[in-house]
């Protein structure tokens, strides 16, 4: 269970709106819904608005789905604080999740994560200065037979060493993306 | 090497293509289901066959689906469970990464059994590059005329979608997935009514797991009878095994069921035994939720006999010296890693899965993460030992949901077989934190 609630200090400060393009996206994935269950699509498209309004959701992105959906707003809220994946806090531009769950710890996975905070010069759930990265941890995703291992958006970077980390590091610095 | 049902062509390039896969008799199944059989007759192969859930619980899928209701004019669905989040399994993954089009002709000829015209594939969040996989794969079944309005010209119609989580483990229980899939939060149901008689939208509801559809596939390929030959006694079948930890070679297996533990573990053709020249300390079978067993247990019986890759002989013993198959998630751990630090990790694990909505394992398993926490940093008493086991018992039974039992188990299991340790830890506080216990005095394998 998240333990955060819905911190009314960060906002955004206009209005999010979905290009054209997006909302036919996520109008296409409501009518993919039998009549009057639209309100199924929601997970889904809180992932999209996270992804297209800057990484998380701030209050005026979940009022924005709450409207799309013609749902309360309160029904994103309980969701969006639900499910761990949602940034309810402004995040860096790269979002680093080392898994520490049994199977990534036997493998590893202390090491890997004391090496990113003495390289990124953060500690775990902080934002780099320059805002490029930020560090949490996660509960097992799922990468266990090549552990030790970080999600960074939709992408798994497995089998971590020191010398991976410092390639990942270095090509999400330079605009790229890492193999 | 045994023979691959789930996973067959999975090294052959672009299989994750309709073109390759239909080239190399993918979509066989749902021909023959469509044409010459009746949805109760699917239904009865897969009876036959004796398969069960590969999700972890092992019910006889035959029999969920007999459960179905099938009010008049009331749709049904069905869901597949691709919410993998036990820790230790990542096999349907796999299965969903490199042969998408196992999973999408399983869900049709299971759709077809079930008499359901809207299926879905409900995927962890986290897999979101899958669901990517997916849905490529869907368009090109579409494309193909096997998704859609009268498919093969049979009159029957299928829509598939596949949904994401948002990263809850809980979301793998049936009731809270169809909870997400209505746009909620992951709170499980009580039941009754069961999703059989009330679940998706309040209609009749199966939840199978990914790799229970995708066995569908051989099992009305070749029919039931035939799936049965495979395998051993209950445990029929081929099974997938996610492999991890310190092993030389952690993967992905496909298993026929009945080979032993021990060729499974250092054979060849599997994972070759302990990484490093070390020796194995102890083993997870089926994932974090089911008793840890030290070496001298994962081998061999307490009997002494071989332990077979098995439901019947994984849980041999009971929990006092067994374990279970569970989601086949293997975990093997070598003589240099610590229980309590593992057993902490797999607690604080549960404390954040927990949905909430029970005050035993809500408050439950976070005293057992705290407690925990203390034992492995230097801070912990005898008494917390005892401490732990209290808290298992409040936990275990009375929850709506398994959670509960799952997050107890592991821990009861740890303290049953390395119960030294956990005392070292105590009256080593110093030395605990800079070295680990090692192994046992008990007998050691390997």
């Amino acid at each position: 269970m998240s333990n955060t609630h819905v911190d009314l200090s960060k906002r955004h400060s206009e209005k999010p709106t979905f290009s054209s393009e997006k909302m036919a996206e996520v109008q296409a994935l409501i009518a993919s819904y039998p009549e009057g269950k639209s309100k199924s699509a929601l997970i889904r498209i809180l992932h999209i608005a996270e992804e297209e309004f800057g990484g998380w959701l701030s209050i005026e992105t979940m009022d924005y789905v709450a409207e799309i959906l013609n749902i309360q707003p309160i029904e994103v809220y309980e969701v969006a604080t639900f499910y761990t994946m949602f940034n309810l806090d402004p995040v860096g531009k790269h979002v680093f999740e080392v898994c520490h769950t049994g199977p990534c710890m036997i493998s590893g996975s202390d090491n890997i994560m004391e090496y990113i905070q003495q390289k990124l010069d953060i500690k775990v759930g902080e934002t780099t200065k320059d805002g490029m990265f930020t560090l949490k941890t996660a509960e097992c995703l799922g990468a266990c037979g090549y552990a030790p291992m970080l999600q960074c958006g939709k992408k798994f970077h497995e089998h971590l060493t020191k010398e991976r980390v410092d390639e990942i590091i270095a090509a999400y610095r330079s605009g790229e993306m890492p193999k | 090497m045994a023979r691959k049902l789930l996973l067959e062509h999975d090294d052959v390039p672009g299989i994750e293509t309709f073109e390759v896969y239909r080239k190399l008799g993918g979509y066989r199944s749902v021909e023959k289901a469509l044409k010459t059989m009746s949805p109760e007759q699917v239904v009865e192969e897969v009876q036959k066959s004796g398969l069960r859930g590969r999700g972890g619980a092992g019910f006889p899928t035959g029999m969920k689906w007999s459960f179905l209701a099938k009010p008049e004019g009331v749709p049904r669905y069905l869901l597949c469970n691709a919410d993998e989040s036990e820790p230790g399994t990542f096999k349907d993954r796999y299965l969903m990464e490199k042969i998408p089009h196992k999973l999408i002709e399983g869900m049709i000829v299971s759709s077809f059994a079930l008499g359901a015209n809207l299926s879905f594939i409900y995927i962890r969040g986290e897999y979101m590059w899958v669901l990517e996989i997916l849905e490529k794969a869907i368009a090109e079944a579409y494309a193909n005329g096997f998704l859609g309005k009268n498919i093969l010209g049979s009159g029957y119609d299928l829509d598939l979608r596949v949904a994401p989580g948002g990263g809850a483990y809980i979301c793998g229980e049936e009731t809270a997935l169809i909870e997400s899939l209505e746009g909620k939060r992951g709170n499980p149901r009580m039941k009754p009514p069961f999703p059989a008689v009330k679940g998706l939208w309040g209609c009749p509801t199966v939840v199978n797991n990914v790799e229970t559809i995708a066995a569908v596939v051989p099992i009305i390929n070749d029919g039931g009878e035939e799936y049965a030959k495979i395998g051993l006694g209950k445990s029929t079948g081929t099974k997938l095994i996610s492999a991890s930890g310190n092993l030389v070679r952690p993967g992905v297996y496909e298993i026929e069921m009945g080979m032993t533990v021990e060729e499974f573990i250092y054979g060849d053709d599997w994972c070759r035994g302990i990484a490093n020249g070390k020796k194995m300390k102890a083993c997870i079978p089926g994932g974090s939720s089911v008793p840890i067993l030290p070496a001298h247990l994962i081998t061999k019986t307490a009997a002494g006999e071989d332990r077979l890759m098995t439901y019947e002989s994984l849980s041999d013993g009971g929990f006092a010296t067994g374990s279970m198959l569970g989601s086949g998630g293997f975990i093997v751990f070598d003589e240099d890693q610590c229980i309590v630090r593992n057993t902490w990790t797999f607690a604080r694990f549960y404390a954040h899965e927990s949905c909430g909505q029970c005050s035993p394992c809500r408050e439950g398993t976070g005293w057992m993460e705290k407690v925990l926490n203390r034992l492995e940093h230097g801070q912990g008493n005898m008494r917390d030992i005892d401490l732990l086991a209290e808290i298992n018992k409040k936990i275990e039974g009375n929850t709506i949901c398994p959670l509960g039992d799952a997050a107890a188990w592991p821990v009861a299991a740890a303290i049953r077989h390395f119960r030294e340790e956990f005392e070292w830890h105590v009256t080593n506080r110093e030395e605990s934190q800079t070295r680990n216990y090692g192994l046992l005095k008990a007998p050691v394998v390997g």
